[in-house]
């Protein structure tokens, strides 16, 4: 620490000063001031004949999730964790595959870096707007084949109307709970039989205890009021398609920094233990990379999660095999100028998007600190 | 099994797994690339030329109409962009070079708790600020215009350019600033002098990642300053009117990617530092 | 007594307003007109507009803030929080009817323009029909409409359908029980369809066919039950008509889909008359042989309207202007400029309808059904519901497009009447 001169110090805190007031009239004022607004019914009448909202409580959350009129915000609910989930797993798969290939010694390594990295300088728009010409479902790629005398494709993209792995939204809160029990009790037998300890041995009584009653007992106590059937829109297939088109690079970048990061010596030393060059990856390099394929998943999960202007340019904004919640936040605030149940739905994606990000910047820092 | 065959084998091997890498490597180049293509190839041919039977073709001339076309829609959302982002680049990147210079070399209590804080900001979907940042703007009257976004684009750049700059600044020995503060530096003498000096690595990363994020941006530019709207919003107005001309859209992309990727391809490498710095650990 | 002692002050005040206005100069200073008027006719209209307005009124400086993108969406968007900002445009484009009524004058935002009515003699020269859609309870008019429009018309090219062995469909029973199978027999898709906001388009032409004026009246002033027999029917039928409909109409702008049935592709589109300018100027096809047109099935005898109209928010600066501006607007010199480049019909009667040099044969065709017909309006166009009841149709029919459950979507479409005001 240098400059022990209060005055110093004093003129430095002065300097953050604006951003920090900036920043919290911007981002947390704003955020306290939207969390407000979801509690009421405000909407564009309102504010303009000037009478105050009213509070209607979590009315606007509970109708988001077992409204009769909300099957939209389930839908975009159901799409983003489906489309999240995806487009990870091919940036991960991609993005690492590609990285090895290019730690490997590769003559004209920066022509393929810049290849498959340029996307990344793209604005989602311009994404969109060349993706939607490729996935015209009677021109674009699916007329590539017959370039090389190939029959034509028959995906119809994003207007495909499939649904695969069909599930009731009634059902999605019991399907949630089974899935955490499972996970628990998994997680306390492990536990337990590596340590023989009672408090694992009892955390997997009790979860058996519970699926047992909810099972014999009454589960529909759980379940949401309206028969939905959701599912996995195949649509999406094209939206992951354009956004990993876009995203593979960054995490390709980020593996190849990660595998730059480790040393020849420390692979050797594996090699010269007897491992073959597949040994090495799966026993030296992967384990190195795990943090960095945590880092990505964040930074993909992130984007995902608040994803609006691609969908908005390709599927047009009403298109429900697509829709994403921020599009429906956009049409529920700027079209229907219901103030109340969009800012819910922005909440929603907030929170969604703190659970994944906090703990991550918290714990990123710490690790950081512990360095420093 | 002699000792003279075993390279001999690893040899060939060697060659089979590189004619694999390889072959790998260009055929996702070529993936990668068809949008490229398809993009050059539309945006060069006649209007006339353009069917869904002969997309993929060479044009048989190459043609300028659909630039020429496209410029001139999109020229107002390119001078939009231009005076959008180059005040705003520069504000953030001095706000940022600034907090970082605080927050790395001035630390005081509270730091380690307000620096994530302001990292948050970063992070957050737009939609959550966005009804109350449309009033906020509409009354200190910056609504639906440029100088409201461009306050717009500073403030939510400010996480991202404090942490490059802190990060960066991190790397700066303090025995530097010590000696600095010797010669009778204070808070400005040690940044105009030490700090400053040894900055211009940092400003690249953080100058080339601004312009692409702030070029890029579409949700604010939709929402904030329609009046004025930047390239973005231009080239969404564009595909989502009248006929659908693609050869004016694909022209109108290219147009809209241009100063980006320009920027990428000259700078890749400040630009790669940038994108892994978003990832916090840098 | 009473009334007539009222009559004469309205006379005095309007009279003593107008000896004012002409006392003083020419109107002067910034005149700012909001729209989203930006492409094709509509933005060269409101340019021609414009241009004869400043010869008019050499000393007012016009600005054109029209806002592009999203069909509105956008422009509303931002008139919105202009608005909520206290900072609203001296004049801005707004559908007739209730997204004018149930945001801007129930919130007490708009001036009314009666005594420019009454000093110009529109009261005579609009129709009755009209005039009563945008006059509110107290007998104020808070707009000027400078268009009409058509909603439920039937596109076809008359050559493919005597080809097929079609004739145009009377009802929408004959067209999904005759037409429809008899065409997809010939692998010619019956009907093509475009975006959502067309499927809410089609969806109007269908709930007017199947309910008649009255029963389709009723889904909005409330006599006409969401959830009766009557309004499931419209979206059994809907669904049916759906069926008969291109696979792919989500990738489709309505142009797009219009111009399937110029390509032979399609055998009918339902869309507004604003295809009507598509197909004579972009496409360059002739009224009657190149493409043709029919009211919707079932539907003939009504005409499903809808209109942009121009107001006067109150506190502008500029009041005088705005006046001015709205005065020309009205008159059939302004809208003989601007309809023939729109492509649309003059709400004011005394333009020159007759004249084919401005008005092709649809105009000719569709004015006499516009004087003649019983008028409804559009719903997918905010004449007849709030926008909060469009955005949550929008959801409506999309959902419908994905599982056609009838009884959902009237059970939703009651709730959403519901909440959004628009039935007690």
């Amino acid at each position: 620490m240098i400059g022990q001169s209060r005055r110093d110090r004093l003129i430095a805190f002065f300097m953050l000063l604006p951003s920090l007031i900036l920043l919290g009239i911007f981002v947390y004022g704003f955020i306290g001031s939207t969390l407000a607004t979801s509690l009421t019914d405000s909407s564009a009448m309102q504010r303009l004949v000037g009478t105050p909202a009213n509070n209607v409580g979590l009315k606007n959350y509970n109708d988001l999730f077992t409204g009769l009129l909300d099957s939209r915000f389930r839908t975009d609910v159901v799409n983003t964790v489906f489309f999240t989930a995806m487009f990870i797993g091919v940036c991960l798969a991609i993005g690492m595959l590609l990285a090895i290939l290019l730690d490997q010694k590769i003559r004209g390594e920066a022509v393929f870096r810049t290849i498959f990295l340029f996307p990344m300088a793209l604005s989602f728009v311009v994404t969109g707007v060349v993706w939607k010409w490729l996935f015209n479902p009677d021109a674009g790629i699916n007329v590539l084949p017959t370039v090389v005398g190939l029959p034509k494709g028959t995906f119809r993209w994003f207007i495909s109307e499939d649904q695969w792995l069909q599930f009731n939204w009634q059902d999605l809160p019991v399907i949630v709970v089974y899935v955490v029990l499972a996970i628990v009790l998994i997680w306390a037998l492990l536990r337990w039989s590596r340590t023989r300890g009672t408090a694992p041995a009892l955390v997997a009584a009790g979860t058996i205890l519970v699926s047992l009653y909810l099972t014999l007992g009454n589960a529909s106590a759980l379940r949401f009021p309206n028969y939905e059937v959701k599912g996995f829109n195949v649509a999406l297939i094209a939206i992951v398609v354009a956004a990993g088109w876009q995203m593979v690079g960054y995490t390709m970048a980020m593996y190849l920094a990660g595998l730059r990061g480790i040393s020849e010596e420390l692979r050797e030393a594996a090699r010269v233990d007897g491992c073959t060059e597949f040994g090495v990856y799966r026993y030296v390099v992967f384990p190195l990379l795990a943090p960095i394929t945590l880092s990505a998943m964040i930074i993909l999960g992130h984007i995902s999660l608040k994803i609006f202007d691609l969908v908005y340019v390709m599927g047009g904004g009403d298109n429900l095999y697509i829709d994403m919640p921020g599009l429906n936040m956009f049409f529920e605030t700027f079209r229907g100028q219901q103030f109340g149940r969009g800012a819910a739905i922005a909440m929603v994606m907030l929170i969604m998007v703190a659970v994944v990000i906090i703990p991550y910047l918290v714990s990123s820092l710490r690790s950081q600190e512990k360095n420093a | 099994m002699t000792t003279a065959s075993r390279p001999a084998l690893q040899q060939r091997s060697m060659s089979l797994s590189r004619f694999v890498i390889y072959g790998l490597l260009i055929l996702f180049a070529a993936i990668f690339l068809i949008p490229v293509y398809m993009v050059l190839m539309t945006g060069f041919k006649n209007p006339a030329e353009v069917s869904i039977s002969t997309m993929w073709q060479f044009p048989s001339s190459f043609s300028l109409e659909s630039y020429g076309q496209a410029l001139q829609v999109l020229a107002p959302g390119l001078t939009n962009s231009f005076l959008l982002v180059i005040p705003a680049t520069i504000l953030s990147s001095v706000l940022g070079s600034l907090n970082g210079y605080v927050l790395s070399k001035w630390r005081f209590p509270g730091a380690n708790i307000l620096f994530p804080l302001m990292l948050f900001g970063m992070f957050i979907p737009y939609q959550a600020i966005l009804i109350p940042l449309v009033q906020f703007l509409s009354s200190i009257g910056l609504y639906d215009s440029l100088p409201g976004l461009i306050l717009v684009h500073v403030v939510y750049g400010l996480p991202i350019t404090t942490l490059v700059f802190r990060n960066y600044y991190a790397e700066v020995p303090n025995e530097m600033l010590e000696a600095g503060a010797i010669d009778g530096c204070g808070f400005f003498g040690l940044y105009w002098h030490v700090v400053l000096p040894l900055s211009l690595p940092g400003f690249v990363v953080v100058i080339i990642w601004q312009f692409t994020q702030i070029w890029n941006e579409f949700l604010f530019g939709v929402t904030v300053a329609q009046g004025t709207p930047t390239v973005t919003v231009a080239l969404q107005n564009l595909s989502g009117s009248q006929i659908v001309q693609w050869n004016v859209q694909m022209a109108a992309a290219l147009l809209a990617a241009l100063p980006t990727l320009v920027v990428y391809i000259l700078l890749g490498r400040y630009f790669i530092r940038g994108l892994l710095a978003g990832s916090v650990k840098g | 007594m009473k009334a007539r002692v009222s009559l004469l002050l309205v006379i005095a005040v309007v009279m003593a307003s107008f000896g004012f206005a002409s006392a003083q100069d020419a109107p002067s200073g910034d005149l700012e007109i909001f729209s989203w008027w930006t492409g094709g006719g509509e933005e060269a209209g409101l340019n021609a507009l414009i241009a004869r307005f400043k010869e008019l009124y050499p000393e007012v400086n016009v600005i054109n803030a029209a806002v592009a993108g999203g069909s509105g969406v956008n422009a509303r968007a931002v008139l919105t929080s202009r608005m909520l900002g206290g900072n609203p445009p001296d004049t801005f484009q707004v559908h007739a009817g209730e997204e004018l009524n149930a945001l801007w004058v129930a919130a007490g935002l708009m001036e009314p323009l009666n005594d420019i009515y009454e000093a110009n003699g529109w009261l005579d020269q609009f129709p009755e029909g009209l005039l009563d859609l945008i006059t509110d309870d107290e007998g104020n008019i808070y707009v000027v409409p400078v268009n009409i429009h058509r909603s439920n018309v039937m596109w076809y090219v008359p050559a493919k359908l005597e080809e097929w062995g079609v004739t145009v469909p009377a009802t929408w029973d004959e067209f999904v029980n005759v037409t429809c199978p008899a065409l997809q027999a010939k692998d010619v898709t019956p009907l093509s369809v475009g975006e959502n906001w067309t499927q809410a388009h089609l969806w109007e032409s269908v709930a007017l066919g199947v309910l008649g004026v009255d029963g389709y009246n009723g889904l909005w002033n409330g006599s006409t039950s969401w959830t009766s027999p009557e309004a499931v029917a419209v979206w059994d039928t809907y669904g049916k008509v759906l069926d008969c409909a291109n696979d792919d109409m989500n990738a489709l702008s309505w142009q797009d889909a219009s111009r399937r049935v110029a390509d032979g592709e399609a055998a009918f589109n339902i869309m507004g008359d604003w295809a009507a300018g598509y197909f004579l100027v972009d496409l360059a096809l002739e009224p009657g042989t190149g493409f043709a047109w029919a009211a919707s099935p079932g539907t003939d005898g009504a005409f499903m309207m809808l209109s942009d109209t121009f107001g006067l928010p109150k506190g502008v600066a500029n009041p005088g202007a705005v006046r001015a501006w709205l005065s020309f607007l009205g008159t059939a010199e302004a809208q003989d400029i601007f309809n023939p480049l729109k492509g649309s019909l003059p709400a004011n009667t005394t333009a020159q309808i007759d004249n084919s040099e401005l008005y092709n044969a649809y105009f000719q065709d569709a004015y006499s059904d516009w004087t003649s017909n019983a008028i409804v309006g559009s719903q997918a166009h905010g004449l007849v519901a709030p926008p909060a009841f469009s955005n949550g149709f929008a959801a409506i029919i999309a959902g419908f497009q994905g599982d056609h459950d009838s009884a959902t979507a009237s059970a939703n479409t009651a709730v959403l009447a519901l909440q959004t005001g628009m039935v007690q």
